[in-house]
């Protein structure tokens, strides 16, 4: 499937993108796989989305975790931690 | 409109005002307005910026509104966030609230500033003497967000 991936705040800066499109394997379908896939092409994403490190999810704009399931079309947002207000 | 993203200022006396307009079950006004220290962990802040995810923090505001309206009697509601590059002294975000009676409008008040501290998708940098660096989230406020049951997913704390 393909999904737009969009990344903010000190992610966005980490990996030097605002966002991409991509086509994913068919065995990317979770928003935990889809930040593994993406860690294993390596520098920077393996070290910007390493697993230690406290990062939130979005689907189509709602919160979501790791085991949310993808769609094609689906928008998929990571970043850290919310500090508004 | 309950929910303003906008880099410019707000006036929170017109927005009041605009709230009580021709309400006149109205008995109560709760208001809070963030703004930008000049300092932060002891480390001096001559700009902060603040960056959002545009489309999901109007989404996530008005679904905190909806979830507030829904749990006390309220009459009406504004929230108003700003964008872009603020400076000490500059209000960041406001949250108004009017009701018949003042309970009703300071815990909504006060649950809407909660959630959106921990649940909007705003980010904070914050520039001085030494640099830039981005605010990192605090696990006082997903505790100040718990105390309102139906725990929201924490944001500052732990891998996950």
């Amino acid at each position: 499937m393909r999904v737009r991936v969009l990344y903010f705040a000190s992610l966005r800066e980490a990996v030097g993108v605002s966002g991409e499109e991509l086509q994913l394997p068919a065995d990317v379908s979770t928003a935990g796989a889809l930040r593994a896939w993406l860690r294993a092409r390596g520098a920077p994403w393996d070290e910007a989305l390493a697993e230690r490190r406290a990062l939130r999810v979005a689907i189509d704009q709602a919160m979501a975790g790791p085991q949310s399931g993808l769609r094609d079309g689906a928008e998929v947002a990571f970043f850290p931690p919310v500090t508004g207000g | 409109m309950p929910v303003r993203v906008q880099t410019e200022d707000f006036d929170v006396g017109v927005e009041i005002t605009r709230l009580r307009a021709g309400r006149p079950g109205v008995g109560a006004v709760a208001a809070f307005v963030g703004t930008v220290r000049d300092l932060t962990d002891g480390e001096g802040v001559t700009t902060m910026t603040l960056e959002h995810y545009p489309g999901m923090t109007e989404r996530a505001l008005e679904a905190i509104v909806d979830r507030a309206r829904a749990r006390w009697d309220l009459d009406d509601l504004v929230v108003v966030h700003r964008v872009g590059e603020l400076r000490p002294l500059d209000q960041i975000v406001l949250v108004a609230v009017t009701s018949a009676h003042r309970g009703d409008a300071f815990a909504a008040c006060a649950f809407v500033m909660d959630w959106l501290k921990t649940q909007a998708p705003f980010w904070k940098k914050e520039a001085g003497p030494r640099g830039a660096r981005w605010v990192d989230a605090r696990e006082s406020d997903d505790a100040a967000a718990a105390r309102w049951g139906d725990v929201p997913a924490p944001n500052a704390s732990g891998p996950r």
